[in-house]
């Protein structure tokens, strides 16, 4: 038969899976190298081994067989750069791997691969190494370290199954007067915050903290304006955490920090950005968006406020993702016919 | 006009840009040769098939009629060409089935003038005779719809209908047809709206036209008569604007409720062509033997808006136009909505308003690409013109959950518009699993209430 048969819409939107993917891994690179920049070449092997584990991870599980997608998708380069992300920089590199085939294994595989997953491949990779190595995942240290481009963090460097080496003592034995505890962790514990402006660029002092925040927004909203990221996200996980944080900041100013600190510290910009957004474990239904956007956020700020450990966003992301089945259930879009009828003189 | 869609909330909600390759909209009508032999099948169209009152073997005159309607929804078809009834049998249409059909072998130089005719003042008759008449014409939706125009004019008493809209959104990609007609024919479409409107008790008439078409605009104002009960009203242009709820709604912001007709909202709608058709016909009691037809494509040699006979083999077009006939994918329609042709044996009947003939080596057709799982973008949900959710749907579907989506999702109100297919990312064929999932639930018997 020399005619073909298709069924119709016959033609397509100029878009796909692997385009979305590799978008967002391009959208990724300035904030990797950043990253590098403050870290050295421990972040840069960090980066590396943990991409590497998740990438061996999947293609180890799409030989098993009944996975959907395949390695050229790029989304476990994704889930590899973002893990690497929210962990220290010196996170010993042995563990690193154990994320990140983790996060593969646990978060994606035993789903069923791409597009079945429940939770972010990555914070459950995160999650775990969060549970098995409680010190280790602690253990920050300040940027801009001199010699971090010719020498490694020692802790990067524990052989498996090893106690890592005391980076707080190696630190401040570089550089005097420098804390190793994130700008959270002195909030919480000691009571002292960070300028919101240092935070926010991270430029400079030596913060122990992750990626820059301002960058993380700035590669969001060309993702956005792409049209490869739901903006609606951020958007409501920011504004939820920063109304909230706003609200109760009058209720005690010794002890609850203002609403900026709040969005600038920690993991908040990157895991409302890049991994609240995950298009298969956040609502498809756009009011479903904002509800779970809105959780988020609110969540961040109680778990930091109220919990035992300074950061929430991870646990907060993760309730978000285990609601979302029910968040879309509760948020369809309104039936078109079913609006009550509003005249206009046309 | 732009600040004042976009203050009353521009247009329906959701909906898609997609391009709109209308590289025809300048082209002038032109006029088709007729074929050695045209195609005439008896049933084109909802409702009964015509029955045949001709004779193998007997000389027929271009207009006369060939097969009388079978009831009210029913139309009768006209000879397109002057020529002797060859047979009547079978012969495929363009989804693959074979209908009865005339086939009539044309007389050589065979006149393009309408040879048979039944002028009739229309003013003197009433709303019934008037009805007959628009039925003797043969014409049916013209915009895909190919219900019998005079059967729908029939409203049931109990809905008053206070807007006639005039459908001249012409939303689909690449089709110019409706476009030409309303720049080259926009008396013969105030005409049809006249005749409407008297059916209707005189309601306002809009004729809402798509932005991309100002040169549209400015013919059907420079046709309207006088008393300004009609109007003319550029919408934005969105696919998928000329479904009919959907150009409701952005009129009239009136939303027809799920399983009802428009005139539940008061509202008629119309497509341009039909009514153009309807008002140069009726009056002058000739039937509906050509109409305006966009052909275009990436492998049209030469693309235009041509006037075709009907019964036109498809195979004869396409060589008329310089499109080749092998390696192809042949569409009757847009390209969101139309239908792969099957056969190009196949005539051309009063329900194709565009034959799009692609090359098959670039077909962008989603069911050609790899597909993903859903990835549950929500690009879909967000484009939906009903408000469905076909990411939802579409894993139901595929699961074969047909009465979950049909009970809790709406399934019903899906018109097979096709967006979501074009924007999903995954490559999901969703619309044609939605068409699966209804066909199998109208196999169904019906569960007792
Ligand atoms: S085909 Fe149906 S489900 Fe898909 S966008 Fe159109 S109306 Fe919605
Ligand atoms: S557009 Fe496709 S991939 Fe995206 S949510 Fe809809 S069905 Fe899923």
């Amino acid at each position: 038969m020399s005619v073909e048969i298709r069924s119709a819409p016959h033609i397509k939107a100029d878009s796909g899976v692997v385009k979305i993917m590799r978008n967002v891994v391009w959208s990724l690179l300035p904030i990797c190298a950043f990253y590098i920049w403050q870290y050295g070449i421990s972040a840069l092997a960090s980066l590396v081994v943990v991409t590497a584990a998740c990438l061996a991870a999947e293609e180890f599980f799409l030989r098993l067989g009944r996975q959907s997608g395949d390695l050229g998708d790029w989304s476990a380069t994704i889930t590899g750069i973002l893990l690497a992300l929210t962990l220290p920089a010196g996170f010993p590199l042995w563990m690193g791997a154990v994320a990140g085939f983790v996060a593969i294994g646990l978060g994606k595989a035993i789903f069923g691969g791409i597009g079945h997953n429940l939770f972010n491949p990555a914070l459950v990779g995160r999650g775990f190494v969060q549970a098995a190595f409680p010190t280790a995942i602690a253990t920050y240290t300040p940027s801009f370290m001199p010699g971090r481009f010719s020498e490694f963090i020692p802790s990067s460097l524990a052989l498996p199954f090893m106690t890592p080496a005391d980076t707080t003592a190696w630190a401040a034995s570089h550089l005097d007067g420098v804390s190793s505890a994130t700008p959270l962790a002195r909030w919480k514990f000691e009571g002292v915050l960070a300028s919101n402006w240092d935070l926010l660029t991270s430029l400079s002092g030596h913060l122990a903290v992750g990626p820059s925040p301002l960058l993380i927004l700035a590669c969001g909203a060309y993702l956005a304006w792409r049209g490869y990221l739901d903006w609606r996200i951020p958007a409501a996980v920011l504004g939820s955490a920063a109304l909230l944080a706003a609200a109760l900041y009058p209720l005690n100013p010794q002890h609850f920090p203002e609403p900026g600190f709040v969005l600038f510290s920690g993991g908040l910009m990157l895991g409302a950005v890049y991994m609240a957004t995950d298009m298969v474990t956040s609502p498809v239904t756009p009011r479903g968006m904002w509800v779970y956007g809105a959780l988020i956020g609110a969540l961040t700020v109680i778990i930091r406020y109220s919990g035992g450990l300074p950061e929430g966003v991870m646990y907060a992301i993760l309730i978000g993702n285990a609601a979302t089945p029910m968040i879309e259930r509760v948020t369809q879009p309104p039936a078109f016919g079913t609006a009550p009828t509003k005249e206009t003189k046309a | 006009m732009k600040l004042f869609t976009f203050l009353r909330g521009e247009a329906f909600a959701r909906g898609i840009h997609p391009p709109e390759h209308k590289g025809t909209a300048g082209m002038p009508i032109t006029r088709v040769p007729f074929a050695p032999r045209l195609i005439v099948p008896l049933s084109q169209n909802v409702g009964r098939p015509a029955k045949p009152i001709v004779k193998v073997g007997q000389e027929v005159l271009r207009g006369q009629p060939l097969a009388q309607a079978d009831g009210f929804v029913s139309v009768p078809h006209h000879a397109p060409v002057s020529g002797v009834v060859e047979a009547i049998r079978l012969n495929p249409t363009s989804g693959g089935l074979w209908t009865e059909s005339v086939i009539i072998r044309a007389l050589p130089g065979s006149p393009q003038s309408v040879e048979w005719e039944e002028p009739q003042d229309l003013d003197n008759v009433d709303d019934s005779g008037l009805i007959a008449a628009v039925q003797r014409t043969g014409i049916v939706g013209l915009g895909g719809g190919v219900f019998p125009t005079h059967a729908k004019l029939r409203v049931p008493k109990e809905f008053p209908v206070d807007t006639l809209v005039v459908n001249g959104c012409e939303c689909e990609p690449y089709l110019t047809s409706d476009h030409r007609i309303m720049v080259e024919r926009a008396k013969d479409i105030m005409k049809g709206i006249a005749m409407s409107r008297r059916l209707l008790k005189n309601p306002r008439a809009i004729i809402g036209v798509e932005d991309n078409k100002p040169d549209a605009v400015e013919a059907l104002r420079a046709a309207l008569p006088p008393g300004g009960e009609i109007t003319v009203e550029s919408v934005p242009t969105k696919y998928p604007q000329g479904a009919g709820e959907m150009l409701i709604k952005t009129l009239l912001n009136r939303e027809v409720p799920p399983d009802a007709r428009s005139y539940s909202v008061g509202a008629y709608v119309q497509n341009v062509a039909t009514l153009a058709y309807m008002g140069a016909l009726a009056p002058r009691g000739r039937g509906f033997i050509e109409r305006v037809i966009t052909v275009a494509g990436n492998a049209v040699a030469r693309p235009g808006n041509y006037l075709v006979p009907m019964g036109t083999p498809l195979r004869f077009l396409l060589d008329y136009v310089g499109a080749p006939e092998a390696g192809v994918e042949v569409i009757f329609g847009g390209p969101m909505m139309g239908q792969a042709v099957a056969c190009l044996d196949a005539p051309i009947t009063k329900g194709v308003s565009g034959i799009l003939v692609f090359r098959a080596r670039d077909l962008e057709a989603p069911s050609t690409k790899k597909s993903f799982p859903c990835i549950k973008c929500g690009k879909c949900v967000e484009s939906c013109p009903m408000g469905l959710n076909p990411s939802t749907l579409g894993m139901l579907a595929a699961k074969r959950q047909y009465d979950t989506m049909a009970d809790h999702y709406r399934l019903g109100a899906c018109f097979e518009c096709g967006t979501c297919s074009y924007v999903c990312p995954a490559n999901i064929p969703l619309v044609q699993q939605f068409r699966v999932a209804k066909q199998v639930l109208r196999g169904k018997p019906e569960k007792a209430a």
